[in-house]
């Protein structure tokens, strides 16, 4: 099926044409045949996405406004203007400023330490050694599982009673009583910032790699010829020259973070008393729970310019990183 | 690349009257120290890493196994199983719950909405990374921003728009919805893979006389198959994790997928189902990460790829 094959077929190639403009990236052969067609194919070809796109998300994005502006319920699906006023609302309650604190603070103390975890772990797995197959499979696991799966093995591993972690302290003597990790504010916050953790160093990882193999070798071992130890390449190759892939993979864990809900919704449903709620997962709690569509729409508009500003910042790293 | 070379300068400044044996040898032991003691501390990172990502997952597989008496005593060693393990949380898994179902279901939305998306996709990704149009640059950032916009976002007026269908509670609604997941991310991925097939090829079989058209369906998309397998598994794997959608949408027990699913039908109230529990999540994640792990390499050439041409 290769065109090889059909080569000697077909002979609609006019013989005046030049054979290849190696100069151009673009052939100059069929131009005059195609030219046209092909701007028609690039537009056909683009039409679906665009459609799909304008139709089920900017529209849905546009509606979320509309939602905001309106006093929507389920009850009550009519859409009627009332202003600024559910907006007033929500900056009004205590719960969404306490969400809005805890969907920064996770976000930002989980970015932290991703960044530190993935790019240690990203050194060790460039590196060949033996079972690493094996090591790879685990650290890949918590990426891999449907995140409300995780979140469930989880929810029993921080069980109020039967939590190994308290067993293992209290073998050790270290505890006397349960700890209550998703019972207690501090505790909650601390787990869900764990669980965090765990399910994005994998992605990170797996990125900051990509950063760690695109460092031309022969730097390297240039480095090494002269003496270089682990840490002063790390301080003066690694880290400089996988700064803008950094970047990249803490505003992708950054976005994945922010936007989660599910974490949330699962070990803690938001308690104790409202203490770890963050944006996301409190839009749900009022929009789709307790039916107010117009709330729970402004709540997670809220997410909006924060995720803008995340996206922009990605998109400048990845151009930076070109230059490597 | 300038930096680089002025450290490796740096580096070469002091060292090249070194001659004499003895330093050369001291040089040599240094080396060697540095390195048992690096393979020391790589295999302990690699174990630490390996057992904090997988270890809540080696404590759900323990539990699903342990009949209650062994798992519900506080003081029982919860590692090791006190009393006989059984089957019998996994047989209640398959058999007296809706399990199967929501796995049935999660693979066939999942068959759609992957087949929706290459669809849409290939194509979309063909007119990016080769016809090259004026306004390609700037549609394909503006793609790459619609990935960035999650559900949580959206899933609020998403309700009202798949309600218009007449979808509500059906899982239909997730064949419909999800695309909008999966092909800004698929397409991403397809203009990187496509970006590195050889122009040659494809002007070759111009020359012969293929149209564009042809050309795309009969020497590009063969050639981009790997790539092309790779995506499938991306977006069939974004599909199984989805669940705020899932949850804003269906409820009903025979309509859910396995991601929304498990979490709501086996924990009912204030009764948990703790085994099978475990036993679905370490059903559902083994397979997935096998899959995955054999096409890491190629996930991490798209993203780079699509990221630096992009």
């Amino acid at each position: 099926m290769t065109p090889a094959h059909r080569s000697n077929g077909v002979g609609t190639v006019p013989a005046d044409t030049p054979t290849h403009e190696r100069s151009t990236p673009q052939t100059k052969l069929p131009r005059r045949s195609v030219a046209d067609s092909e701007g028609l194919l690039a537009k056909l070809f683009l039409l679906p996405t665009v459609a799909y796109i304008i139709g089920l998300v900017a529209f849905p994005f546009i509606l979320a406004i509309v939602f905001s502006f309106s006093d929507v319920t389920t009850g009550n699906p009519s859409l009627d203007f009332v202003g600024l006023r559910q907006w007033q609302t929500i900056l009004g309650s205590r719960i969404f400023w306490t969400a809005f604190r805890n969907t920064i603070t996770f976000t930002v103390i989980s970015m932290m330490l991703i960044v530190v975890i993935a790019h240690i772990l990203a050194t060790v797995l460039v590196k060949d050694f033996k079972g690493k197959w094996l090591v790879r499979f685990c650290v890949l696991l918590p990426w891999t599982t449907p995140v409300s799966l995780a979140a469930v093995s989880w929810l029993w591993l921080l069980n109020s009673i039967f939590s190994p972690i308290d067993w293992v302290l209290r073998w050790f003597g270290l505890i006397e009583a349960n700890m209550y990790y998703l019972g207690r504010p501090v505790l909650a916050m601390g787990s869900i910032i764990a669980v965090h953790v765990w399910r994005i160093v994998p992605v990170a990882t797996v990125i900051i790699m990509a950063g760690h193999m695109a460092i031309p070798g022969e730097i390297n071992d240039a480095a090494e010829i002269d003496g270089a130890g682990f840490w002063r390449k790390l301080r003066e190759i690694t880290i400089p020259l996988t700064l803008p892939i950094s970047a990249v993979a803490v505003l992708f864990g950054a976005i994945l973070t922010f936007a989660d809900m599910t974490v949330v919704f699962i070990l803690t449903r938001g308690g104790p008393t409202q203490a770890t709620q963050v944006l996301s997962s409190w839009a749900f709690f009022k929009g789709i729970e307790g039916g107010d569509l117009a709330q729970g729409a402004a709540v997670a508009l809220f997410l909006f310019p924060l995720l803008l500003a995340a996206a922009i910042a990605i998109l400048r790293a990845v151009r930076r990183s070109e230059v490597i | 690349m300038a930096r680089t070379e002025s450290t490796a300068e740096k580096f070469t400044g002091g060292r090249i009257d070194v001659t004499d044996e003895a330093e050369v040898e001291r040089m040599r032991q240094q080396r060697r120290r540095r390195a048992r003691g690096g393979r020391l501390a790589l295999y302990s990172i690699a174990i630490l890493a390996a057992l904090f990502a997988a270890g809540p997952f080696i404590w759900s597989a323990i539990t699903s196994f342990k009949v209650d008496p062994d798992l519900y005593t506080k003081a029982n060693n919860p590692f090791i199983y006190n009393l006989p393990p059984t089957l019998e949380h996994w047989r209640f898994l398959l058999a007296d719950t809706q399990f199967l179902t929501f796995a049935w279901n999660t693979l066939w939305v999942g068959f759609l909405v992957v087949s929706i998306t290459l669809f849409v996709g290939l194509p979309a990704a063909y007119a990016l990374a080769r016809l090259d149009m004026k306004w390609s640059g700037p549609l394909g950032i503006a793609i790459f921003f619609v990935y960035l916009i999650p559900p949580t976002l959206l899933f609020i007026p998403m309700t009202r728009v798949v309600g218009n269908f007449g979808l509500l509670n059906n899982t239909w609604s997730l064949v419909l919805i999800y695309p909008t997941i999966t092909i800004p991310v698929s397409i991403w991925l397809l203009t990187g893979f496509l970006k590195g097939i050889p122009k040659d090829v494809e002007e070759q079989a111009l020359v012969d006389g293929y149209s564009r058209l042809s050309a795309f369906a009969r020497v590009v998309i063969p050639l981009a198959f790997p790539g092309i397998v790779a995506v499938i598994v991306f977006a069939f794997t974004l599909t199984a994790h989805e669940f705020i959608y899932a949850l804003a949408f269906l409820s009903s027990t025979p309509e859910k997928t396995i991601s929304i699913g498990v979490p709501t039908e086996l924990i009912r109230g204030d009764v948990f189902f703790w085994q099978s529990l475990q036993a679905a999540v370490v059903f559902v994640a083994l397979p997935i990460a096998l899959v995955f792990n054999l096409l890491l390499g190629r996930f991490i050439a798209g993203f780079t790829m699509g990221a630096v041409k992009g």
